[in-house]
């Protein structure tokens, strides 16, 4: 399979520094406080957050900071072949794991002390780059439901086939075996938060790889930032202001 | 996701506030640099696959199994890896027994990445019958102490575990060869796995918002990082996997950094892997040689056992006990050396038993002196013939100690008591007739004159025959 033609074209006719179509909509939950969808391609996901509210579980209050719970599930009919099992597995349990972590470094989480963030993110349709679409609908959902944030978190996911960096994969590009690269910043302070790798890759190589994945972090978060400030002088118009 | 508070020790301000001033002049809590590993301790087990890694307070044990299996239908060339985590409440209070919390899933897939997506373990040499039959390899990791940083400590036991791992050898046969005939480790020699690299992981902790890091934190630290990395590489440069679940940020340049310093890290750490697995390894092949030379030992006298103790034929038992005393050598040899010379003795062996053949068509139950529990009866009839065997084999053997106490280079031992050999055999035969006489006369103060008769002819006849009840 040729996963770059020698005129420099992906199997979906990207460049190599593409990235794929992003579409966010907020608000699609009614019920939730927050919420956000999240499409890159054909991967879409849609993240709901509850919060703050008061802690489910007592023995679990933390007395000087809110406790974040996020919880990761892909539907059934997300993949290709209907999933048996959507949560609950190991892949789900160490990527709630993963997200958790990740909007925990961004929440400003000692100004609500012995309250509860609930993050629930759920696959729709899954076409690589889950994970990115992930923290991207948990960033949007979070600012929805108006949580103090200390910058948006954006993420996205590069690999290294045919001797080229690419961008954004796909699920083919991602199953060819190749390195799979997904980087989380912190769109502001320009710091990485989130960095997974697997698959061999050469060190100086790696730099390259990671270059390209933060440049198009930095594209979504311009987009984030584009969506967000709409749904606000939306939110201005309703109220008359 | 949820942690049971009642059972996480919390730690106090004071304390957190200690380690953290620490940190920012350099200092850490049990007087280590920041990028200094603790005291890393390999220790293998009797079985192949086992590994017992102690990384300062941290112990962890590593267990590698195969058994045969289906493959996946997507991959059905190539033999299936699988890692399991089991972290005991023994080792951290907030430790549940039953399903495995998210650390254990998390250090479990770190591990699997590192080992599994890098193609540390060449999965096509496990399969047996394409589509079929594959080897199934299982890595059993135990954490017993948790003093810090589990990761690197399992992920150092995983990679030991698989270099010590022998499979059994299996071959195809049966009509058409499709049935598989697994051979025992006594029958074949189990055969290791292929591994092209060794992944090291090398975790990272960082504080004050990613401004200062160390290298492989222990159970304190750990509580007080703002974030950490586990950056897995090998020692081609390679980076393996990457593991940094969220936390604090930190800068790009920040990230090369540790690449870089993970890299030599990796570079030590397989260095001392490298070293104890060799060492395990010759250990073990010393090991093999000493089963194998007691053993071949034993198959000489094996076949005395089986002769009856009437026919006591005193000659040949003289000539046996002086064969025997001229393996000695050999055998203090072999328990010293190594392979080299187990091809050498063996041959000695082989030599002694054809002269035994030669003169006397049968071997006898005698005294062995290997050291070990004989058959060797102190009120047998053996005495007496023994007594004129060391006599006799008194001549030869200050030579034979001779050769011993030489310290000439050991290969050239087993060829100087084989050239004896020879020599010394014509002089027993010589004192074989002298002393025929000497003998059946000793013989037959317990024995008939028949027995006599009979040695006669069995040593002219040379024929393997058993005696029974005479």
């Amino acid at each position: 399979m040729e996963y770059v033609s020698p005129e420099g074209l992906r199997l979906d006719g990207r460049r190599p520094l593409e990235m794929r179509q992003i579409n966010a909509e907020i608000g699609v939950v009614v019920k939730a406080d927050g919420s956000a969808v999240f499409e890159m391609g054909n991967t879409k996901v849609i993240a709901a957050v509850y919060g703050p509210r008061e802690v489910q579980n007592r023995s679990q209050q933390l007395s000087d900071q809110a406790l974040v719970r996020c919880e990761y599930s892909m539907a059934n009919f997300s993949t290709g072949d209907r999933l048996r099992r959507p949560k609950g597995d190991r892949r789900s349990s160490e990527i709630s794991l993963v997200i958790r972590q990740t909007m925990e470094a961004c929440i400003l989480t000692h100004l609500m002390p012995r309250s509860q963030i609930d993050i629930y993110v759920q696959v729709l349709q899954a076409d690589g780059g889950t994970r990115s679409a992930c923290i991207n609908a948990a960033t949007l959902a979070l600012a929805d439901a108006g949580i103090p944030m200390r910058d948006l978190i954006t993420s996205c996911s590069a690999g290294y086939l045919v001797n080229t960096p690419l961008l954004d994969l796909n699920y083919v590009e991602d199953s060819a075996g190749g390195p799979d690269l997904t980087v989380g910043i912190l769109a502001k302070m320009d710091k990485v938060t989130l960095l997974q790798m697997d698959a061999k890759l050469p060190m100086h190589i790696f730099e390259k790889v990671m270059q390209v994945a933060m440049e198009g972090c930095r594209a979504v978060a311009q987009y984030i930032r584009e969506v967000l400030l709409e749904n606000t002088k939306e939110l201005e118009y309703r109220r008359g202001l | 996701m949820e942690q049971r508070l009642a059972n996480i020790w919390r730690m106090s301000v004071n304390e957190k506030k200690f380690i953290e001033n620490a940190l920012l002049s350099d200092h850490r809590v049990d007087g280590r640099r920041p990028f200094d590993y603790r005291r890393l301790s390999l220790k293998f087990g009797s079985d192949d696959g086992t590994a017992e890694v102690q990384l300062g307070q941290t112990h962890v044990m590593g267990f590698v199994t195969a058994q045969l299996v289906q493959p996946y239908r997507d991959r059905p060339n190539e033999g299936t890896f699988s890692i399991f985590t089991e972290f005991s409440p023994m080792a951290d209070p907030s430790f549940e027994p039953g399903r495995p919390g998210e650390a254990a899933v998390e250090l479990g897939r770190i591990i699997d990445r590192g080992l599994r997506e890098s193609r540390a373990v060449d999965m096509e040499s496990l399969c047996v019958l394409a589509g079929k039959l594959v080897w199934a390899i299982r890595v059993d990791l135990h954490i017993l102490d948790n003093g810090g940083n589990l990761v690197d400590a399992a992920n150092i036991a995983a990679v030991a575990a698989l270099l010590t791992f022998r499979r059994p050898e299996c071959s195809l046969g049966g009509e058409d060869t499709q049935s598989v005939i697994i051979h025992q480790p006594e029958v074949r020699e189990p055969i290791p796995l292929i591994v092209h690299h060794l992944p090291i992981a090398v975790t990272f902790a960082f504080f004050d918002d990613g401004e200062i890091l160390v290298i492989d934190p222990t159970y304190k630290e750990e509580i007080i990082m703002g974030g950490r990395m586990t950056v897995t590489m090998n020692t081609n440069e390679d980076v393996c996997a990457i593991q940094k679940p969220g936390g604090q940020g930190v800068k790009q340049s920040e990230i090369m950094r540790c690449l870089r310093l993970a890299s030599q890290k990796a570079t030590d750490i397989t260095d001392k892997i490298k070293k104890a697995v060799e060492a395990y390894d010759l250990e073990r092949a010393q090991r093999k040689i000493r089963r194998h030379s007691s053993s071949s030992a034993q198959a000489a006298c094996g076949a005395d056992i089986k002769m009856s103790k009437q026919v006591v034929d005193v000659t040949q038992k003289k000539i046996d006990g002086f064969k025997i005393q001229s393996k000695d050598p050999m055998n203090q040899e072999e328990v010293e050396s190594d392979t080299d010379l187990e091809n050498s003795n063996t041959r000695g062996e082989n030599n002694s038993f054809q002269q035994v053949d030669e003169i006397h068509g049968k071997m006898k139950s005698v005294n062995l002196f290997t050291g070990r529990p004989s058959s060797w009866h102190p009120y047998g009839k053996g005495i007496t013939s023994l007594s004129t065997c060391t006599s006799s084999v008194a001549l030869s053997a200050p030579r034979a100690m001779e050769a011993e106490k030489k310290d000439t280079v050991a290969l050239e031992r087993p060829n100087e008591s084989k050239l004896e050999k020879p020599s010394v055999e014509a002089t027993v035969d010589d004192s074989h007739t002298k002393e025929m006489s000497a003998s059946v006369q000793q013989v037959n103060q317990k024995k008939s004159l028949k027995d006599a008769v009979k040695v006669k002819s069995r040593k002219k006849k040379k024929v393997a025959s058993t005696m029974v009840g005479e």
